[in-house]
């Protein structure tokens, strides 16, 4: 069974597109799997290894920031801007974490050192030249595949598709390798883990590198999708939370949990914005949804399916 | 095999230990006893890197490892245990002690083969697949050692490892100590459970204020006046000795 499934699921997600070829759909699974991705990468961090961000956006905003710069100002095809924005995100969650880790900050800390350093980058793209500023990169519109714009929505599916069953790959890889058991030591306890011979500093660095650069390729991913973005989009504390709560609600710390956080999120987000005109209405049905959800499963969905195995158990 | 030369560790104003020195020889099972804030654990820290000491040095198998990082010391094969148990509470007792086996081995199934051994050798082999928040006391005690052994130790540092567990099971884990020793492994273990170190230990040190206040053998150690003092009170070995002779 639980070999099966990664392979049902690629089988699901690569069929969706034909049995729901409508616009509206295909941007929904485009949704969902952009929001698994940037939550999976969340979840490597804050879930395996118990590194709790709200400062995700980092990452994000510099994948999108990374290859729109170097498309607009240097001519770099967007395809090679992605590897570059992975890099430039890997660097930048080394550096975060190097500097974080090195100070000693742990728990609280380390989350609101985070949102600091999201907001500070914020701050600089808002007021350089290169980033234009609060007006924002617009892309020009060049739709073909060659050039990251792909002509039809099926083109951009597939692509994140692909990166989002990669970072569930990651994920399934970590929960079976001496990486990912270090860092659920290092998440259940850190001088246990220490006295265990783990070097804890620079098992964080690591992940929090592999962390920056999963997330930054949602962030190249969304401005080819979108073609525009500015500061606030990019490292507003908004996408930051939007990573964290798709992995809360699916579950922290699991393979599919960033998934169904994301499947059930945006459904939700979906339904209830077309349920009502009311302005406002539907984000306060969203909110009390979240709410319901937080209070009776407070490890997340994915608790859902292991509830029913134990009681078959 | 471990030799500790004038070791001081300070906190503000207290000297927590005060220039003790002490050695544990290769294959043996030496103890260290002492009243409650003696400074037993702190010593601990400091010779296994958790705290850096101020004065002293620290030699394991005839290398300085003085101030080095807990990991490094590790793996030179020096592991310690906790005195509060500290488990991985949300895996289960294989990945617990799997991930002490992952230090000698980057591979799942050898690591994963470790821990059942390790299990088994330490009587927990039904307990592998159980989560460590759900262990008794002495099942987590167990898991700290089990733990501590995975990494592959030539000297292992027991913190209080018999403290909180009733007498049988006390009577259960004397054994399982002794086969560890038996199997190569030197043991240097904090107790003040005093049937296990006069049974266990062959040489004991005793740490009184920060200080080593006596060393020797068990029954050497436990006749000593000064041990007695410090243990009950100013006086009181003059008191035994009177009590003895009346």
């Amino acid at each position: 069974m639980n070999r099966l499934l990664p392979l049902g699921l690629i089988l699901l997600v690569a069929v969706y597109p034909f049995i729901f070829d409508s616009n509206f759909a295909i941007n929904f699974g485009i949704l969902v799997l952009f929001f698994a991705l940037i939550g999976q990468s969340w979840n490597i961090a804050g879930g395996f290894a118990g590194q709790l961000s709200f400062g995700h956006a980092a990452f994000f905003g510099i994948g999108a920031y990374c290859s729109t710069i170097l498309q607009l100002r240097f001519g770099v095809n967007p395809w090679l801007g992605l590897p570059a924005s992975v890099a430039g995100g890997a660097l930048a969650g080394a550096l975060i974490a190097l500097l974080s880790f090195r100070a000693g900050l742990r728990g609280s800390y380390f989350a609101l050192i985070t949102l600091a350093f999201a907001e500070a980058f914020r701050i600089i793209a808002n007021s350089l030249a290169i980033t234009g500023g609060g007006v924002g990169l617009l892309i020009p519109m060049q739709r073909s595949a060659a050039n990251f714009q792909f002509p039809s929505r099926i083109g951009f599916y597939y692509v994140i598709a692909a990166l989002a069953v990669l970072s569930i790959a990651v994920a399934l890889w970590l929960k079976r390798s001496r990486f990912g058991a270090r860092l659920a030591a290092i998440r259940e306890n850190e001088d246990a883990a220490r006295a265990l011979g783990i070097d804890t500093f620079r098992e964080k660095v690591k992940v929090m590198a592999l962390s920056g650069g999963m997330c930054a390729a949602g962030g190249t991913f969304y401005a080819q999708y979108y073609l525009y973005i500015d500061p606030a989009v990019a490292f507003g504390v908004d996408k930051s939370v939007e990573m964290l709560l798709v992995t809360m609600i699916g579950g922290a710390g699991t393979v599919y949990g960033p998934l169904i956080g994301s499947l059930l999120l945006t459904l939700v987000g979906e339904v209830t914005r077309n349920l009502t005109e009311a302005q406002g209405l539907s984000l306060i049905i969203y909110g009390c949804l979240l709410v319901v959800i937080i209070g009776f499963l407070p490890n997340g969905l994915v608790e859902l399916f292991r509830m029913r195995r134990r009681r078959r158990a | 095999m471990l030799e500790v030369r004038g070791l001081t560790k300070i906190f503000g104003g207290l000297r927590a230990v005060d220039r003790a020195s002490l050695e544990v020889a290769e294959g043996s099972i030496a103890a260290l006893i002492g009243p409650n804030g003696a400074g037993k654990t702190t010593l601990f820290a400091a010779i296994t890197g958790f705290d850096r000491p101020d004065e002293g040095s620290v030699r394991f198998c005839g290398a300085d490892i003085t101030g080095l990082p807990p990991h490094l010391i590790c793996r030179q094969g020096m592991v310690r245990t906790f005195q509060v148990t500290q488990p991985f509470a949300q895996l289960t007792v294989r990945e617990n002690i799997m991930v002490g086996a992952y230090l000698k081995t980057p591979e799942r199934d050898a690591a994963a083969a470790r821990a059942e051994a390790i299990a088994r050798q330490l009587g927990m082999g039904e307990l592998l697949d159980r989560t460590a928040s759900g262990l008794t006391v002495a099942g987590r005690k167990r898991l700290e050692l089990a733990r501590a052994l995975a990494t592959q130790p030539r000297l292992l540092l027991l913190d209080e490892v018999m403290a909180g567990l009733n007498p049988s099971e006390i009577d259960a884990l004397m054994p399982v100590i002794r086969g560890i020793r038996d199997a190569g492994v030197t043991v240097f273990l904090i107790e003040h459970v005093m049937q296990a170190v006069m049974s266990l230990a062959e040489h004991v040190y005793v740490l009184s204020y920060g200080r080593i206040i006596a060393d020797g053998a068990p029954q050497q150690v436990a006749a000593d006046p000064q041990v007695i003092e410090a243990y009950l009170g100013r006086g009181a070995a003059q008191r035994m000795a009177g009590a003895a002779h009346a």
